[in-house]
């Protein structure tokens, strides 16, 4: 046995291996810190830049007429208010969509075409989504409103939700449908009770990444919901949103305004994380 | 093999004994449970099962046998219809249960489901506690008050004969038990729902021998209320737990009769050759 090992270490094929491998461990390695390195140059500037304007102010008070001091309520409200309607409208489309794709459409030519459809609605650029939304809501009305916002929005995360979904229940073995079936449980109730069941931390994930997708959507909302300088929760009118606010401050001539765009940049990058994180922990919590 | 040009002849290694007084000895005085009858079965275009006539009796084991793809778990797959979650996939001919044709088009098969049960390879307990398990395929068909829906979860544990090993962890999960208390729990869930007949496919075949002869000595048990259908792999297990075999190869019927009797003196050469373990 140790002669065979010493033979085999000795072994010119083996050095070389080794030598390949050491080369191939060290260009991963450069990529990995290139990649992670951006990240941690845009945090360290995020937290440099922002930290210093987080203030309860930032929170209780409105956007800023140009040279004033202020806060960003008015936003943060907004972008809450898009958001959670946006998902409140996507989500149940997407899961029932991505229900049919991988629970009753399964073999069926439809669900092909419906995929490669969501798939392109997935890669769409979202500002075109913003003028399309702008075409069938904010024209007609012949105004900018958060319900056109929420709607742009909504039409990001359908496809999201769509993906994940289908993902999550092709993973459910078919052997748990089988079994399911094997009691007498109807479809219907074998994917709400079962399927769903079985498949929910993923689903919840899907969510939560499409909630950090739309959290950051500028394009969509300078179509849709424009902006507001005042505190408005009427849905009929032009809302406030915080990456409209960081886009139009942050290219401003105004001081105050730029560092409240970066306030309002690391605001949304910590949820964002955030949001991450707990799906991250959902799916482990899952597999283990 | 060269066998085929047997089929149907009587080519008995050593017929010392008479099979015939087997063969009366025993089913004339047994119920047909399910008469299945020239069933034909077909994935696609290619036929799986052959013309297949058998009778399963009630309150009997009977244990399919035969080489990988021989079409044995095809065959218990269409007792409980479960060949219908797939496209493409039919049968043809008559399968009788008590009597009903569990083939015609407005079957009901969620009910014909809850009759006849099934308990799978792989352990498929459901993402939910140990007594939600057991609980959910009663709550399917029967509205009982709480202390009665305890005492069907409880007797049906015992039943399974899992009942002491999980008493006092009911609330955890059941995915979380070892395999062979996994399949004990699909047992348990299966005879929960009552059902009339017993479908196993290749029950043991993930499980570890003491699983194993656990679940065989459960079958045994069952079979004083239950009609039993066993497809194995294993011939000693079909040996053990089983009244009749069924041996099948190719997507026919080669031979049928008492467990004994198909062991000691199988009729056909097929038969014998592949339960003394030439082939398959």
């Amino acid at each position: 046995m140790t002669n065979a090992t010493t033979a085999a270490t000795s072994s010119p094929l083996y050095s070389g291996r080794r030598r390949r491998n050491a080369i191939a461990k060290t260009l991963a390695w450069i990529a990995t810190a290139f990649g992670l390195g951006w990240l941690i140059l845009i945090l360290g500037v995020l937290l440099y830049q922002g930290i210093g304007g987080l203030s309860l102010s930032v929170f209780t008070e409105m956007t800023p007429p140009p040279g004033a001091a202020g806060g960003l309520l008015n936003a943060i409200v907004g972008s809450l208010i898009i958001t959670v309607l946006a998902v409140l409208i996507g989500t149940p489309i997407g899961i029932l969509a991505g229900t049919y794709l991988a629970e009753y459409g399964r073999h069926d030519k439809l669900s092909s075409v419906v995929r490669f459809i969501n798939d392109i609605l997935l890669s769409a650029p979202s500002i075109v989504i913003g003028l399309f939304v702008y075409e069938i809501m904010v024209a007609p009305m012949g105004h900018f409103s958060g319900w056109a916002g929420a709607v742009a929005l909504a039409v990001i995360v359908i496809p999201v939700v769509v993906r994940t979904t289908e993902d999550m229940l092709t993973l459910v073995p078919d052997t748990l449908r089988e079994a399911a079936a094997s009691i007498g449980l109807p479809r219907a109730l074998m994917i709400m009770r079962i399927a769903y069941r079985a498949a929910r931390a993923g689903i919840v994930t899907g969510i939560l990444l499409a909630v950090a997708r739309i959290s950051g959507e500028t394009a969509p909302l300078l179509f849709t919901a424009l902006n507001n300088q005042f505190f408005s929760v009427n849905m009929d009118q032009p809302m406030p949103s915080l990456p409209v606010v960081i886009f139009q401050f942050a290219l401003s001539p105004y001081v105050e305004w730029q560092k409240l765009a970066w306030t309002g940049a690391l605001l949304i990058t910590i949820t964002v994380l955030a949001l991450s994180v707990i799906a991250r922990s959902l799916t482990s919590r899952k597999s283990s | 093999m060269t066998m085929t040009s047997m089929e149907g002849a009587n080519h008995g290694p050593n017929v010392a004994v008479p099979v015939a007084t087997h063969a009366s000895l025993d089913t004339s005085k047994l119920k047909d449970k399910i008469s299945i009858r020239n069933l034909e079965f077909f994935y696609g275009d290619s036929r799986a099962l052959k013309s297949i006539t058998l009778s399963l009796y009630a309150n009997k084991a009977t244990a399919f046998i035969g080489p990988s793809g021989c079409g044995k778990s095809t065959l218990l797959r269409v007792l409980n219809r479960m060949y219908d979650l797939y496209p493409g996939q039919r049968a043809t001919g008559d399968v009788l249960f008590d009597g009903d044709n569990l083939l015609r088009p407005d079957q009901d098969i969620n009910l014909l489901r809850a009759r006849i049960g099934m308990v799978f390879q792989k352990p498929t307990p459901f993402p939910m506690t140990i007594y939600e398990n057991v609980a959910f395929g009663v709550r399917l068909y029967e509205k009982l008050p709480r202390a009665e829906l305890d005492g069907r979860v409880e007797q049906a544990l015992r039943r399974a004969a899992l009942w002491d090993e999980v008493k006092d962890k009911l609330a955890t999960n059941g995915q979380s038990l070892s395999g062979g208390q996994q399949q004990r729990l699909c047992i348990a869930r299966t005879v929960a729902v009552k059902p009339e007949v017993i479908l196993f496919d290749e029950p043991c075949s993930a499980l570890d021998p003491i699983s194993t002869a656990k679940i065989e000595e459960l079958i045994d048990e069952l079979k004083q209320d239950y009609t039993i259908v066993i497809v194995t792999h294993n011939m000693q297990q079909a040996a053990r737990v089983s009244d009749f075999t069924a041996f099948m190869y190719l997507g026919e019927l080669i031979e049928f009769g008492a467990t004994a009797t198909l062991f000691t003196t199988p009729k056909d050469k097929r038969t014998q050759a592949y339960i003394t373990g030439r082939f398959g």
